[in-house]
């Protein structure tokens, strides 16, 4: 061996050194296990500090836009629900308020109260996933396991009612696909008790635990004057205090008749967003409740031959029913509204969904535009997660709920 | 045609004949801005004490293939405090699809506009970093033209096998 | 060894090389979950609790493609993520096995258009297709009992 002299530093003598710190290029994914989906996030490190950040998207770019434009009204639906495909009915429930827009249709209450039924169980369903991953990737999977158990849940009243349990297809134009279904109030009832337990149990479990705090209090404050203009919107907007809900601001549907809260958070950080999305999930669970209570009876679909289509039960018993449905899916035939544009929007899972739609009079859509609520969102992180630990990366992005489906359509 | 809310009309007789049209159809209040009076406009909006369309929403394009202009860019608005919703709309040139940018007014514009260029291929005058959004940078042409095949594929490796499917010529574009 | 004269001890078992490492191999699945998009849901549904996939010996996932030996491409594969997921495989050790979780990693499902893929297997060779989209979670343990089958009966090169 060589005899190289070799002179031990002490430990206090190392605190005085001035450790020169080189600057570093840090790459997470495309495919990494923190990222949902498949993005890619460049950061420049000096020491454990982020100093630079970029984003690159658009590994799961499946043009939404240009396949609704080759589909009819009806048939674009299913693309609808693989944007967000944590909550797909809410983003089923946005694109068919849109094109009744167009049409000048109202669908008819109980229908409107169906929607709004499946939209908050299909909410729930997203929050626990969101806050489930996010704590996930901080190191309590426990609580996760929770969260995926109580979402199977959810699925099973989003199953009674639309027959899938993700990509749901449940509304058409003007109205649902079918009415309620058999004992569906008694699952309802059943399964919102069970959930209300799991988010008590998911509370006691995290919203005090000493690490879950300290990695999310004071992470990525926002205020509410740059919430505003990056162009935030939904839990994230509310946590920094904006109460900007469009359930409660442009009330649509039946919104107006039921009694919730909009929860705001103070500062904006990591930690007032999980807290937003627990209340919401709440808030949530009540208006299911308030839903089941009011929902009148009649029918669920608007009363028009133009537009819904006849039973099954006719279009394979008689002629007049299956010439109906012949006339709706037929190329060149079905649902035509004039030429025009419709902007609608609900608000999802992660903040205003809009649908921007322009019909030149035929059969399909001849521009279909989703604003999608995680999209600004998305854009901002970079200035959120600059500054702060690389470590923290990992709860910016779980906190802003990146659905790639929804980001890059 | 329905009524037009204030804001509107506020609008038309603050900017004139910069303003080309004034509608609101299916209740969405809608205006056409000259090209060079958008960031005029859009920082109006923001800031003047009767509209305060503080946030924004969306910006796309609409490409009227056939139509002089030929491509439209829409950006909606929404006001906080007073609830107002807006639709602004400028018409571009088929031959100079070139808009200034909004980002000094709206910063949240940026990547929407990014977006714009990469599927549209609308230039955004002043765009402090304007690559492709979405797709490769070796990808050539706007996809969401119209004039773009729908399965015109880009692939970026050697493939193993063929990409095209049975029912391939039932997804060309329709006929506008 | 006493196997030839046909004296065989009350507690061993005989079998061929090949099926031991088999029945060994395909019941300690370490697998590399490629979530894309939305059949990364069900593949969070189908890894907890309620359906639990660690019944069948594919619990654990590794986060490193050098670490596992079965690649699940969860949703639509495009072709801006396809050298990715060429550069995921290659770096996978052998054996190795492929399974396309979904429609669009099968075929390209809905999606046909400039964009997508046709299925994950015009990219890289796939060992079991299960469709739906997405599918459902016995579906998903069906397609991993096959690809049981599969590891099973596999020959041994050489």
């Amino acid at each position: 061996m060589a005899t190289e002299e070799k002179t031990f530093v002490g430990a206090a003598e190392v605190m005085d050194v001035e450790i020169p710190i080189q600057e570093m290029f840090l790459n997470m994914g495309p495919s990494h296990p923190s990222m949902h989906g498949v993005v890619r996030t460049m950061v420049r490190i000096v020491g454990e500090r982020v100093v630079w950040a970029d984003i690159e998207i658009g590994y799961l770019h499946r043009a939404f836009e240009k396949q609704c434009e080759a589909q009819f009204w009806n048939t674009a639906i299913i693309y609808t629900d693989r944007l967000n495909y944590v909550s797909p009915i809410i983003n089923n429930v946005g694109y068919c308020m849109a094109v009744e827009k167009l049409l000048g249709i109202t669908v008819p209450e109980r229908g409107e109260y169906f929607r709004t039924l499946v939209s908050e169980v299909s909410r729930v369903a997203d929050h626990l996933t969101n806050v489930g991953a996010a704590v996930m990737e901080l190191g309590a999977f426990t609580a996760f396991l929770y969260t995926m158990k109580a979402r199977e849940w959810c699925y099973e009243i989003i199953e009674a009612a639309c027959g899938a349990r993700i990509t749901t297809n449940f509304t058409r134009v003007g109205g649902v696909m079918a009415d309620v279904p058999a004992g569906f109030e008694e699952l309802v009832r059943d399964r919102v008790k069970q959930l209300r337990g799991v988010v008590d149990e998911f509370d006691k479990l995290m919203t005090r635990n000493r690490i879950f705090i300290d990695r999310t209090r004071g992470i990525s404050p926002v205020t509410p004057e740059k919430a505003v203009a990056y162009g935030f919107t939904g839990p994230l907007l509310r946590a920094a205090g904006i109460p900007y809900d469009i359930r409660r601001t442009h009330p649509y549907s039946i919104y107006d008749q039921l009694d919730f809260v909009v929860p705001t958070g103070t500062t904006g950080d990591v930690l007032d967003r999980y807290l937003v999305r627990m209340e919401e999930m709440r808030q949530s669970l009540s208006m299911i409740l308030q839903c089941l209570k009011q929902m009148p009876p009649g029918p669920v679909n608007v009363m028009d031959k133009l537009i819904t289509r006849p039973l099954k039960t006719n279009v394979y018993g008689n002629i007049e029913g299956l010439m109906n449905q012949f006339k709706l899916v037929m190329d060149g035939h079905g649902i035509k509204p004039d030429p025009g544009e419709a902007w609608a929007s609900v608000e999802g899972g992660n903040g205003e969904l809009g649908y921007y739609l322009v019909s030149d009079g035929g059969d399909g859509p001849y521009k279909c535009r989703c604003r999608a609520p995680s999209f600004p969102l998305v854009q901002a992180m970079k200035e959120m997660i600059v500054g702060h630990m690389v470590a923290d990366v990992i709860p910016v992005f779980g906190s802003i709920n990146y659905i790639a489906g929804e980001v890059e359509r | 045609m329905q009524e037009l809310p204030e804001y509107l009309s506020v609008l038309k007789s603050r900017f004139g004949d910069r303003i080309e049209e004034i509608h609101a159809q299916h209740d969405d209040a809608t205006a056409v801005v000259k090209r060079d009076a958008i960031v005029e406009v859009c920082a109006w909006l923001r800031d003047d004490e009767k509209t305060l369309f503080d946030l924004f929403l969306d910006l796309t394009a609409v490409d009227y293939i056939g139509r002089k202009p030929r491509f439209e860019v829409v950006i909606h608005l929404v006001s906080i405090p007073f609830r107002h919703r807006l639709r602004l709309k400028v018409r571009l040139d088929e031959d100079d699809p070139v808009m200034p940018t909004i980002i000094p007014v709206y910063p949240a514009s940026n990547w929407f506009e990014r977006e714009c260029w990469d599927l549209y291929g609308i230039k955004f005058d002043g765009h402090p970093d304007l690559r492709r959004m979405f797709l490769q940078e070796t990808f050539v042409g706007h996809p969401l033209r119209k004039d773009y095949p729908i399965a015109k594929r880009q692939p970026l490796i050697e493939l193993r096998k063929s990409e095209v499917r049975r029912n391939d010529e039932s997804v060309e574009p329709r006929p506008a | 060894m006493g196997i030839d004269k046909g004296e065989i001890p009350g507690v061993a078992l005989t079998t061929k090389l090949e099926s031991l490492l088999g029945w060994g191999r395909k019941y300690s699945l370490f697998l590399y979950p490629f979530v894309t998009a939305c059949c990364g849901m069900e593949y969070m549904s189908v890894a907890c609790a309620h359906y639990d996939i660690d019944r069948f010996g594919a619990g654990l996932p590794r986060f490193s493609p050098r670490q596992s030996d079965l690649l699940l491409i969860c949703g639509t594969v495009s072709h801006k993520i396809g050298p990715v997921l060429y550069r995921v495989w290659e770096q996978m050790a052998d054996p190795k096995w492929v399974v396309a979780f979904g429609a669009c990693a099968s075929c390209g499902g809905p999606y046909n258009n400039y964009a997508t893929m046709q299925g994950a297997d015009v990219c890289i060779p796939v060992d079991v297709y299960i469709p739906g989209c997405p599918p459902r979670p016995e579906m998903v343990l069906d397609g991993l009992i096959k690809l049981q089958a599969k590891i099973q009966n596999r020959q041994i090169p050489g």
